[in-house]
């Protein structure tokens, strides 16, 4: 009697169990179309010279493919992001989980889940129509379109990651450690810098790696102003080229399954390489080192 | 008798007065943080509305843009993105909601559950240019659909699996155990008990999922530059094939590549704040849906 029901029972748990598999599944074929666009290039030029190439002149005769410079316009716009994001995203967590009332943080908190909302669109649109021409000005510089504009407008968009993430982090240290310190006569900053954060510090990194992950693989924003020249940035004002913005802004012009075409879908590989390693860092990070206390990330 | 404080009071009393004007000192710069991180919403907010809100008219809303996208209306704009973000959960749902079923309520810890989370993390770390390019090579050309809603809707139901996935499983987790134990217990299966017991409870939680996935894939933009969306089509959409005008692509496209970028600003404000009242409202709406479950759950 009860082997009918079994049976339903256990069909259904392989049914949810398949369908649970398809997120593997887009992963895996996110992988292969991309290896599969983007490796006939390599025929034409090899890996190191596409990837330390100094040149990006896709529809020059020759054509130049050396990514190198938008490579390193990824990385600079990340760093320079994250220099503004982390302090800002951690301090405003550890403002909502240790210092701010309870009815701040319900309203503060929101505040922070809808930045994280804003389309990224929108946010690179007020970079080119507000910021822009406001570094201009204040800079007296040639173009506000700059390195500096998009690392700016990133930091924006990769400061809710980090903050919740934080947040999160902070909030799951047990209350025990907290009381023992202040117990003990430390003062609340002291409790906060020398138990609490130490304590938290692997959900504060992973934040972090989420963050700068978000910041490298956003498109938009960098599309619209970072300026958009393919060059070795020289200072913080230079106009930069980094991966995404390529992709995005060349792919409509590259002829199908021409050289540009696939050496933009090779850029892709390197992008998706990049953010892979972030997160399976992020991933391992929060695995290896568990918080303090029974909560973790 | 009044007693004399000791040189060891007073040094200690200084060390505590000392480090008390520090910590008051880092903690304002740490309000300062912050305050600063909160007014950045405001900051955009502010000049989006301030700017858009003199293109917003009915004819905006409800007309096909005019003179080569210089005038007119962004109907065509609205109607694709809806159709983007509303098939886009249409699909994304049942499989997004299966999948935090499975983790939840079957799954046991093991090798095969961290890699499918992993899996799941690494999917919501993907780039959004690589879904465009992932879609463009995938739906569009090894399919063969074409540039259409279809493909379009597709590739954003890649990109808001995981959005859903986690909402579901943050539902999952609020329902009470004591539930599946009580079912249990008067001897429903535990299919039975799932979708009798536990789903429904879920199911606020679930939809608050849904809108949220809604609101990210109707602001995506990059996912559907090369699978869906094109510069300017006179007609709305009849079938799935269709290519369609989508509101974030109507602002980049008007921003950078338009025919006089200087003389469309309004327009461009005008659509930045259509969408933006579309993906907060529907954000803002889920924030207070809940904090409402919260309070009922306690």
């Amino acid at each position: 009697m009860t082997s009918a029901r079994q049976k339903k029972d256990k069909g259904v748990r392989i049914l949810f169990f398949s369908v649970a598999l398809t997120s593997i599944a887009i992963l895996l074929m996110i992988v292969i179309f991309l290896f599969m666009e983007g490796m006939p290039i390599f025929n034409k030029v090899n890996i190191s010279q596409f990837i330390f190439g100094h040149y990006w002149y896709p529809t020059s005769r020759p054509p130049d493919f050396g990514i190198f410079p938008l490579i390193l316009a990824s990385i600079f716009v990340t760093m320079l992001s994250a220099l503004i994001a982390v302090p800002l995203g951690v301090m405003t967590a550890i403002y909502l989980a240790e210092l701010a009332s309870q009815r701040v943080a319900n309203v503060v908190k929101p505040v922070i889940e809808l930045l994280a909302a804003l389309p990224s669109v929108v946010v690179g649109f007020f970079g080119m129509v507000v910021v822009a021409p406001f570094l201009q000005e204040y800079f007296g510089i040639a173009t506000g379109l700059n390195l500096f504009n998009a690392s700016l407008m990133l930091a924006f968009m990769s400061l809710p990651t980090i903050c919740s993430l934080s947040e999160d982090a902070i909030y799951s240290v047990p209350v025990m450690l907290k009381e023992g310190s202040l117990a003990l006569g430390a003062t609340h900053l002291q409790t906060i810098v020398q138990v609490i954060l130490p304590a938290s510090i692997s959900g504060i990194s992973t934040a972090i790696i989420l963050g700068m992950s978000r910041a490298i693989g956003e498109t938009m924003v960098v599309l619209m102003v970072a300026g958009g020249a393919a060059m070795i940035p020289m200072s913080i004002f230079d106009p930069v080229r980094p991966m995404p913005a390529s992709i995005a802004a060349e792919m409509a012009e590259a002829a199908f399954r021409g050289d540009h075409y696939h050496a933009l879908f090779a850029t892709g590989i390197v992008l998706f390489l990049f953010t892979l390693s972030f997160n399976i860092l992020a991933d391992y990070i929060s695995n290896k080192y568990r918080q303090a206390g029974e909560a973790s990330l | 008798m009044n007693k004399e404080k000791t040189i060891l009071d007073l040094s200690f009393e200084r060390v505590h007065k000392r480090r008390q004007l520090v910590q008051t000192i880092i903690f304002s710069v740490v309000r300062m943080a912050a305050l600063l991180s909160a007014t950045g919403l405001f900051i955009v907010l502010y000049f989006i509305v301030s700017n858009g809100w003199k293109a917003i008219s009915w004819d905006f809303l409800t007309q096909f843009p005019l003179d080569s996208m210089t005038k007119g209306g962004i109907l065509p704009c609205i109607v694709g993105t809806l159709c983007l973000g509303i098939g886009a959960i249409v699909v994304a749902l049942p499989i997004g909601v299966a999948t935090g079923i499975y983790l939840n309520e079957y799954a046991r810890p093991g090798k095969l559950l961290r890699i499918i989370r992993l899996g799941i993390s690494n999917l919501a770390g993907v780039p959004s240019v690589v879904f465009g390019l992932f879609g463009l090579a995938f739906f569009v050309i090894w399919l063969g659909i074409g540039e259409s809603i279809l493909a379009g809707v597709l590739t954003l139901a890649a990109l808001t699996l995981p959005v859903i996935i986690g909402s579901t499983e943050e539902a999952l987790k609020a329902v009470p155990n004591t539930y599946r134990e009580a079912s249990l217990a008067l001897g429903a299966s535990r299919w039975q008990t799932i979708s009798r017991v536990v789903l429904p409870a879920a199911m606020p939680g679930v939809l608050t999922g849904a809108i949220l996935g809604l609101s990210r894939a109707a602001g995506e933009t990059a996912p559907v530059m090369f699978t869906a969306a094109v510069f300017y089509t006179p007609y709305l959409p009849t079938s799935l094939f269709d290519k369609i005008m989508a509101l974030p692509y109507h602002i980049y496209v008007l921003a950078t590549a338009g025919t006089n970028i200087e003389s469309t600003r309004p327009l461009q404000y005008g659509t930045a704040l259509v969408l933006i009242t579309l993906v907060l409202g529907m954000n803002f709406a889920t924030i207070l849906w809940r904090a409402r479950l919260r309070k009922r759950m306690k």
